[in-house]
């Protein structure tokens, strides 16, 4: 069984961390990822950065620059991650746009992956058809749980078949904007979360966008399984550095 | 051999619509209706009517007899630098501001470059009275101050875009973004055959009044509707896309699209996305693209704000490949003479993004009967600046 899957089923809500690779240091990655572990995090989204990362706000975008700047690249990636399995047992999903991987090649991406031991991908920009058509195969082959996003607007037709697609979570979009907007939860996203339990999916959902405290974590998993915080990390990291990871993992919860 | 789009949005190995979810309920909606609504009667009567009346349409299919004698064959220029706003940018978006209020968004977003897509969706927002908000690289709202004071007094908000290399490209991302923030009163005016399906087949079909026109004029003026060559600058390829229409089926037809070089394809200073470009995604769509061997998005370099986009619409990708078309890419310099040299021969100043198109005879040469239809794709007001710079005026 996929870690991730594993840890789906564990019987509590999951704290996931996305993180921009490369940032604030190039070779910040490996210790990022064990030190979250340690502090007790579920599951750890490492963004592969992008030159025009289309669906983040500046905290993203700056972080994503920053790391490429520094000299971020696909092969660095996966050569900051060799060994990574004998270090930590946590679920790791690679989080990037479709060109980087489809440079790299589709097939011999997924194959590093399984290599290493990631467990998932979540490619923001890489439509459900195209994937269910050319694909699926290849992330299936190298046992990688592919996850798709779903919004306040996508149609219930749309989640049925996301979550047919689907073989591990649902990335449930908590609102209408780009990652690290901080307006907080309202009767909208009470609504849209309630909306969702109510399908009984069979993919388990994690909600991202716009968690930023404990407050809206305990919001976001009040139904669904866990949450993933990613801008408000990253803007820890800017303003702390990696000292302060565990204070505020356990800001949390 | 097929080059329209395919039921799946792809033409050949090029298209697609590789979005992020957020954005799927808009380009779903457009793309199962956009069809419908543009063949609709009485979008049809008003879009022409608009087209009349407002844009100047026809614009006149033009016999250069000067530039003609220089060359050594015959030149006729497709006079889309006399449509309202100066450009064929204008096409679209009366096309596409049509689409918006039969869809019910009251909210209208775009991106420039240059400005003359920006100016061409402010006019029609002012025409039709929708918000109108304009995304501009912070670079670019500099290099083009008079095109951003048109938007203001068009009643438009001009935003800049303060990403990456703060030009087009970024526009383009802060537009998208802005859209995702904006799913449900919002419609994203793209100014080019680029982004996600149906956007390209969209904006082609809205150009492709171009070439419908001048096949007509050309039965007029030589009794034949079919030229041997058609030639126009490509960007991201919406000025050619509609010149080109209604003769890619046409086999008898030349197709030459002209790339900008920049200061030379191998300087690290240049636009021309057929010869630097790798298959890639940009915008929502699987095209030829520069980019480095990790797969960023590099910036490209042109003289001319229009050209300067790294990558290229996905049916000139295709286009490329299949070898339908003949790619041809021009230095700044060789476009900035050839920009001069139409000024001196028949007294018209194009814009600098046509300039380039104008410039092939130094690398191509022609039979003395071929008949040559140039897109004159703008007027060169807006480049004024730069052709002062240039030639110390």
């Amino acid at each position: 069984m996929n870690r991730i899957n594993k840890k789906l089923s564990e019987g509590k809500k999951l704290l996931s961390i996305y993180f921009t690779a490369g940032y604030p240091n190039l070779n910040d990655t490996a210790s990022i990822i064990e030190q979250l572990e340690e502090s007790g995090v579920d599951m750890i989204e490492i963004g592969l950065p992008f030159s025009d990362p289309l669906a983040d706000g500046p905290t993203i975008q700056d972080s994503s620059t920053a790391a490429l700047h520094n000299g971020m690249t696909t092969k660095k990636l996966f050569e900051q991650l060799e060994g990574i399995r004998d270090k930590v047992s946590i679920p790791l999903i690679i989080m990037g746009y479709f060109n980087p991987m489809m440079q790299y090649g589709v097939e011999t991406f997924c194959a590093k992956c399984q290599e290493l031991g990631i467990d998932g991908l979540i490619l923001p920009d890489l439509p459900v058809a195209e994937y269910d058509l050319y694909y699926r195969k290849i992330f299936e082959k190298y046992g990688l749980v592919n996850v798709f996003l779903i919004t306040p607007q996508t149609s219930e037709e749309r989640i049925r078949f996301i979550d047919e697609v689907s073989d591990g979570f649902i990335y449930m979009v908590s609102s209408a904007s780009v990652t690290g907007s901080t307006t907080g939860f309202g009767n909208v996203q009470e609504d849209y979360f309630k909306r969702i339990e109510s399908m009984n999916l069979k993919n388990p959902q994690i909600v991202g966008f716009g968690i930023n405290n404990s407050e809206t974590f305990t919001q976001a998993t009040a139904t669904a399984k866990g949450a993933i915080i990613g801008s408000a990390f990253i803007k820890m990291l800017t303003k702390e550095g990696k000292k302060g990871i565990d204070a505020f993992v356990k800001s949390i919860r | 051999m097929n080059y329209h789009v395919d039921e799946k949005g792809y033409y050949g190995d090029f298209g697609g619509a590789y979005i992020p979810e957020m954005l799927y309920p808009n380009v779903e909606e457009l793309r199962s209706k956009y069809l419908e609504i543009m063949y609709e009667e009485e979008f049809q009567k008003e879009f022409n009517q608009l087209l009349k009346d407002y844009v100047g349409r026809p614009s006149p299919l033009y016999f250069a007899k000067r530039l003609s004698e220089k060359h050594g064959t015959q030149i006729y220029l497709k006079r889309e630098d006399l449509n309202h706003t100066g450009a064929h940018k204008i096409n679209n978006t009366i096309g596409q501001i049509l689409v918006a209020q039969r869809l019910g968004k009251h909210r209208i977003i775009a991106e420039t470059g240059a400005g003359q897509h920006g100016v061409a969706t402010a006019t029609v927002c002012a025409l039709v009275g929708l918000k109108c908000i304009v995304y501009m690289g912070e670079i670019d709202i500099k290099r083009q101050a008079p095109n951003v004071a048109r938007m203001k007094m068009l009643g438009a908000e001009v935003r800049p875009a303060k990403s990456g290399s703060k030009t087009l490209k970024d526009a383009t991302n802060e537009a998208i973004r802005d859209w995702i923030n904006n799913p449900v009163d919002t419609h994203y005016i793209i100014g080019s055959a680029i982004g996600p399906h149906p956007y390209p087949d969209m904006v082609t079909r809205f150009q492709s009044v171009i070439s419908e026109e001048i096949k007509w004029q050309l039965k007029e003026k030589l009794g034949k509707e079919n030229p041997d060559y058609v030639v126009a600058c490509v960007g991201g390829g919406s000025n050619a896309a509609g010149t080109y229409y209604h003769f890619l089926d046409e086999p008898e037809v030349g197709i030459i699209s002209v790339e900008a070089a920049g200061k030379g394809i191998n300087t690290g200073k240049s636009a021309a996305t057929s010869k630097l470009g790798r298959d890639g995604v940009i915008h929502g769509c699987k095209t030829l693209l520069m980019q480095t061997e990790d797969g960023q998005i590099t910036e490209p370099y042109s003289i001319s704000a229009g050209l300067d986009y790294p990558g290229v619409g996905p049916m000139h990708a295709h286009l490329a490949r299949t070898e339908r078309a003949e790619f041809i890419s021009v230095t700044d310099d060789d476009a900035m003479q050839a920009g001069l040299e139409l000024s001196e021969l028949e007294g018209i100043i194009p814009a600098i993004e046509t300039s380039h198109a104008l410039a092939i005879f130094n690398q191509k040469k022609f039979k003395k009967d071929d008949v040559v239809v140039i897109c004159l794709s703008g007027r060169g007001d807006k480049d004024l600046n730069n052709y002062i710079e240039y030639f110390d005026l």
